[in-house]
């Protein structure tokens, strides 16, 4: 029961800031401090990393992952999950091998990568949609599937056969030291913003992570929502598998191998509630940020990546505990 | 009627592995050897007794992720440990990893309980963490056969009654998991928090700690299952058993276990292991290369969801008078 | 075979009333985040006295049950078992004691046997501490052949009748053997003949000496089977006392008595040309034949018992429920089924009666409630038109007297009332046609009702087709032009709006002539 006034107001005052920079920005800065610290944690580890190459070079290890977390916020806000993004990754990535293995052009060899990542979304979306399967259960079952017909085409194999301008997506620069996966990450994360933030489609995001069925009773076609952000899903593994598979210029079945535990780490990091219903981009933005600096700073202490994954775990439990132990804390 | 599908659901579970292996038999008719069929059964073992667990934590409403990685920790540290005291019995170093398995598994259960966090986010976390904790606790070093005391790798290899200890061990974990499940409060428990937590409440049974000790069973049979593992393929490293726990979870699937909680039996479990566990042997057999498997038991997970989902859509409240109230 | 037999044989059973009472509620309250359910509330049980509690839906019943069940705690007063103050901080506390409660069939385990759902949470042991398969049938069965229901103990509860699952309900509630027993309207999904068999164990209860609060709101039973009634208005007690000395007039008055003047009487209006219209729609379990039309400016009254089917009706109209055989016309035009979003743009709305479940998503700001149902009219070249949206939210906040501190307010903090007004104000928003209105006045203040009355009555004066779903009769009766009434998926009764009265809406919902 806040504030209710006892005289009716002419006309109700609008006051967005009690909602966006309240909860959702408190997080977010909160997050961005987290982020400082551990930039100038890593300035004073290392003088190397001022150097803008340095930086530059540091953003490899999380845009790809970020560009997938973009997307599934968005479906972790409608209340869904895919596990099996860095599966598509890997059934992407293949398929591009096979073509260019067969010697097809550029533009057909990124254009099956994105389709494939679109295909195997939208098979995550009928199966979850159509009989109504919780789509945990479901992209555990794609996650082997999609990286098993990996398996099935490559084996044990490789394909590297990928022709030298395929090169642009993973290793060029756009200016100076903003690589293009990077840039393309930037622009990405403004499209996704608007999408979520800015359009009816975004707003039926919410609506439907809050009370599925109040959406639907205002008329808000959930199925297709839900459909239409397992194939984004996927379009956005399918990206991030051009990029990965152009910045190591080749493909094995264990590609991308795990990427779903980080990537939900990033959203839940970034204050998208896991139970659906909140959360933003500019957060799952820093989020990224901050995993990346972290991962950074831990390689400069030389930490092996299995024992990283200690660190990224850790902050996961931690991120979504704190609030809950504030709560009885503060009770 | 519904219960007599659910009930069918196993014994065709059942005849679809045994008429697979039949088929198999056609061909190679060594496949259903008394001697082999005890080997892919025993090569079960493992799955069978993480599955057992699971089945505990998935009825009630949760789910373990983490007990691949509980697994290959429990069996690093059992595995230094016998490398630096061989002269610990193995029916000891067995409890140890149990008692160390059930630690981890309470660290899940607890922040289920006490925090509330949601069951999946836990055990993401915890999957990472534990993971991650073998390199700290090995420094990235293996523990190989020649290491390990001939105890430790014979033990489970000694056959009973021309069965081998891995497999009796098994029969056991199924065996007493059956009982828990059905004889005991805790385990009916179980099946009332995860088939209507509002009704349990009513009931006056705690929720929280219903799944604190679910999660704490499954931690147990995830650490013994560390030593069985370590012991079996005889090297401990990092990567042991790395995403095992999907073929876990997949298991409970095909074995009719709900997702949603309440609903699962022993029986469903034990066939969905054997399952996987048949389809695994079979492959090499029958001459498939061994990396159709992971494709297999991921279109056998999503057959098995699409099969279980029955009528998505509701029915319907009956609110008509049906015909003998009809009558007057 | 109970212990509390001894009570009742006492030499004091000659003077009616006078036993010891076994429970005392003493000026208990409880608040809710907007609503105050319940407020100083007092009741007395007596051991083989039946209690009857009434009053109409958001009374107040269930949080008192749900008290006394130890589900929630109370925020005031105090309760007193056999006279020593007691606290009840659990469901299992609650049990112990000696109070059993009969709750709806919803909290049962669908999947499990009756047998583990009657013994769920106490299960009989062995010596040894397992569960005692066999002494847990045995009882069941004998516990069933009590209430004379034969029903197997190995039976899976979702493969019985709701009346079934009631029965084994109360099954449950018998085997503790409590003093107290507590039935939250166990008649509500019940046949006749089942009814019937209630009364008989309800009867056998009482002369072995138990305590019963009874909870209905059908007179019929209230009269037929209680020895006490305590009547709950609007979360307060405002009657109580031995059914002899009452009537049915008296109750009636107590549990709907409001003034004239709180229900906003419908304006004259023109009534134009037929707007909606229902054409045999019938569904295999829940409704049948169901046919009416409503009128431009016209208000379509439909009244019945709760789980009539009524809602049912509606939704499947609206494109959100069960698919069905027949038609619904808008204006001569077959309405889509089972598309929500299609319904809408036609021009029907249905603001239904659930409305923190269906209605509202209480985590979103007002403003962007109330602009979900039409978020294609606050579009501009593919962008949410934030201006727009806050205008037009704003414009009918004010038309609908919206209390609130400001417009991106969460739904979720606001009175039950001014929740209630932003739902139906997001409906209005989109300039419909046709009103459907499920239960618009269910659980919020009178002040809120008297001015969702005046606003219906508005609408229907600017020429929308109104359908007003209602348990209330007095708003029946007060804004509707027509009124049909529903009785277990049946339209029983079209009445104009001279020939109703409260009494007859009664008898032809409860089926009784």
């Amino acid at each position: 029961m806040t504030e209710e006034r006892a005289d009716p107001p002419a006309d109700l005052p609008f006051r967005d800031r009690g909602r966006l920079a309240g909860a959702l920005l408190r997080w977010e800065t909160l997050l961005l401090f987290v982020g400082v610290a551990l930039f100038i944690f890593n300035a004073l580890a290392t003088p190397y990393f001022l150097n803008p190459w340095t930086l530059s070079d540091a953003t490899f290890n999380f845009t790809e992952k970020a560009i997938i977390a973009l997307a599934v916020a968005l479906l972790v806000i409608s209340g869904e999950i895919d596990l099996s993004v860095a599966s598509i990754v890997a059934l992407a990535s293949i398929a591009m091998g096979a073509v260019a293995e067969i010697g097809g052009p550029l533009p057909v060899i990124v254009a099956t990568g994105l389709a494939v990542g679109v295909l195997a979304g939208a098979v995550n979306g009928v199966i979850v949609t159509a009989f109504a399967l919780p789509s945990i259960v479901v992209t555990i079952g794609t996650l082997s599937l999609y990286r098993g017909i990996g398996y099935i085409v490559l084996g044990d194999g490789v394909f590297k056969n990928y022709p030298p301008e395929f090169a642009i997506f993973g290793q060029s620069y756009v200016w100076w030291v903003i690589s293009f996966e990077l840039a393309s990450f930037l622009v990405l994360a403004v499209l996704f913003a608007i999408l979520l933030h800015k359009t009816p489609f975004g707003r039926s995001i919410y609506a439907i992570g809050n009370n599925t069925l109040a959406a639907r009773f205002a008329g808000i076609r959930v199925e297709r929502v839900k459909f239409l952000l397992f194939c984004l899903s996927g379009l956005m593994a399918g990206v991030a598998s051009v990029m990965l598979t152009s910045r190591l210029g080749s493909t094995r079945p264990t590609i991308a191998f795990g990427w779903e535990l980080e990537i939900v780490t990033m959203v839940v990091l970034g204050g998208v509630s896991i139970l659906g219903g909140s959360g933003s981009i500019p957060g799952v933005v820093i989020a990224a940020f901050v995993m990346g600096l972290i991962t950074f700073g831990l390689g400069l202490l030389n930490v092996p990546g299995v024992v990283m994954s200690v660190a990224i775990g850790s902050v996961l439990i931690f991120v979504i505990a704190l609030p809950r132990i504030l709560a009885m804390v503060r009770r | 009627m519904l219960a007599r599908i659910v009930a069918s659901r196993d014994l065709m579970l059942a005849l679809i592995i045994v008429a697979m292996c039949l088929l198999i038999a056609t061909r190679f008719p060594q496949f259903i050897a008394p001697g082999n069929l005890i080997a892919i059964a025993a090569d079960s073992s493992v799955l069978i007794i993480l599955v057992m667990g699971q089945l505990c934590v998935i009825l009630t409403r949760c789910i373990d992720l983490s007990v691949a990685s509980n697994l290959a920790l429990t069996g690093m540290l059992i595995g230094m440990l016998n490398t630096a005291q061989p002269d610990i019995p193995v029916p000891v170093l067995a409890l140890l990893a149990s008692l160390f398995g059930l630690m981890l598994g309470a660290f899940n259960g607890a922040l289920v309980w006490l925090l509330g966090l949601p069951a999946i986010v836990v055990t993401l976390g915890t999957l990472a963490i534990y993971r991650g904790m073998i390199y700290v606790v090995s420094g990235g070093a293996w523990v190989n056969a020649h290491e390990m005391s001939p105890a430790f790798l014979g033990a489970i290899r000694q056959e009973v009654f021309g069965v081998p200890v891995l497999l009796w061990v098994g029969v056991a974990v199924v065996a007493i998991v059956a009982f828990i499940l059905r004889r005991t409060a805790i385990g009916r428990a179980f099946y009332t928090v995860g088939g209507n937590p509002t009704a349990a409440v009513y009931a006056g049974l705690n929720v929280g700690r219903t799944q604190f000790v679910a999660f704490c069973i499954s931690g147990a049979l995830a650490g013994l299952a560390g030593y069985l593992w370590v012991a079996r393929y005889a090297v401990a490293y990092v990567e042991i058993a790395r995403g095992f726990e999907f073929d876990v979870v997949a298991a409970c699937v095909i074995g009719g276990i709900s997702i949603m909680g309440g609903i699962g039996t022993v029986t469903g479990a034990l066939l969905g292991a054997l399952f996987l566990g048949v389809v695994k042997n079979a492959l090499p057999v029958i001459g498939i290369s061994p990396f159709w498997q992971l494709a297999l038991s991921g279109f056998v997970i999503i057959l098995a969801v699409v099969i279980n989902a029955r009528s998505a859509r509701s029915r319907g409240r009956q609110i008509l008078p049906t015909q003998r109230e009809a009558a007057p | 075979m109970n212990s509390r037999v001894e009570i009742d044989a006492d030499p004091s059973a000659t003077a009616p009333a006078s036993p010891a009472p076994v429970l005392e509620v003493a000026g208990i309250g409880k608040d809710f985040p907007g609503v105050r359910a319940l407020h100083d509330v007092s009741l007395t049980l007596r051991p083989g006295r039946v209690m009857a509690l009434v009053g109409e839906n958001g009374a107040g019943k269930s949080t008192l049950v749900k008290l006394l069940s130890g589900i929630y705690q109370p925020d005031a007063g105090s309760i007193r078992l056999f006279g020593k103050p007691v606290k009840l901080p659990s469901a299992a506390a609650s049990a112990r004691m000696g109070i059993s409660v009969i709750h709806q069939e919803t909290v049962l385990f669908n999947e499990l046997t009756v047998a583990e759902n009657i013994f769920a949470g106490h299960y009989p042991t062995t010596r040894l501490g397992q569960v005692d398969w066999p002494e847990m049938r045995r009882r069941s069965t004998e516990i069933l052949a009590q209430l004379e229901a034969y029903i197997g103990p190995n039976v899976v509860l979702k493969d019985l009748s709701i009346a079934s699952r009631h029965i084994v309900a109360m099954a449950r509630a018998l085997v503790g053997d409590s003093p107290i027993m507590i039935m939250d309207e166990p008649t509500a999904a019940m046949s006749h003949r089942e009814i019937e068999e209630l009364y008989r164990i309800v009867e056998r209860l009482r002369a072995e000496g138990r305590a019963i609060l009874f909870i209905s709101h059908k007179f019929d039973e209230i009269f037929r089977i209680a020895d006490d009634y305590t009547v709950l208005r609007d979360g307060e007690l405002v009657g109580t006392g031995a059914i002899e000395d009452t009537s049915r007039d008296a109750l009636v008055t107590m549990m709907v008595g409001r003034e004239i003047s709180q229900v906003f009487p419908k304006s004259a209006v023109e009534i134009g040309e037929v707007m909606l219209e229902a054409r045999h729609l019938s569904h295999p379990t829940e409704f049948d034949d169901i046919s009416f039309q409503v009128r431009q400016g016209e208000i379509l009254g439909v009244y019945g018992l709760i789980g009539a089917g009524r809602t049912e009706v509606m939704q499947a109209i609206a494109g959100v429920g069960q698919r069905y055989d027949g038609e619904v016309l808008l204006n001569g035009e077959t309405v889509p089924q089972g598309r929500a979003d299609k319904v809408i743009r036609k021009g029907i709305v249905y603001v239904p009666e659930e409305r923190g479940l269906h209605g509202a998503v209480l985590q979103l700001p007002i403003y962007q409630n109330k602009t979900l149902p039409n978020l294609g009219a606050y579009t501009r070249r593919g962008f949410l038109d934030l201006a727009r949206e806050v205008e037009h939210s704003r414009e009918y906040a004010r038309l609908l007297d919206l209390r609130a501190a400001h417009l991106s307010q969460e739904v979720g903090t606001l009175s039950g009332g001014n929740q209630q007004k932003v739902v139906i104000g997001k409906w209005m928003m989109t300039a419909p046609r046709v009103l459907i209105l499920d239960e618009p006045t269910k659980g919020i203040d009178i002040g809120s009702k008297a001015q969702v009355h005046r606003l219906v009555s508005r609408m229907a004066q600017n020429g929308l087709a109104i359908v007003l779903v209602s348990s209330e009769i007095p708003e029946v009766l007060g804004i509707s032009d027509r009124i049909l009434v529903m009785r277990a998926g049946r339209v029983v009764a079209e009445l104009g709006r001279q020939e109703a009265d409260a009494e007859t809406l009664v008898r032809h919902a409860i089926g009784v002539n």
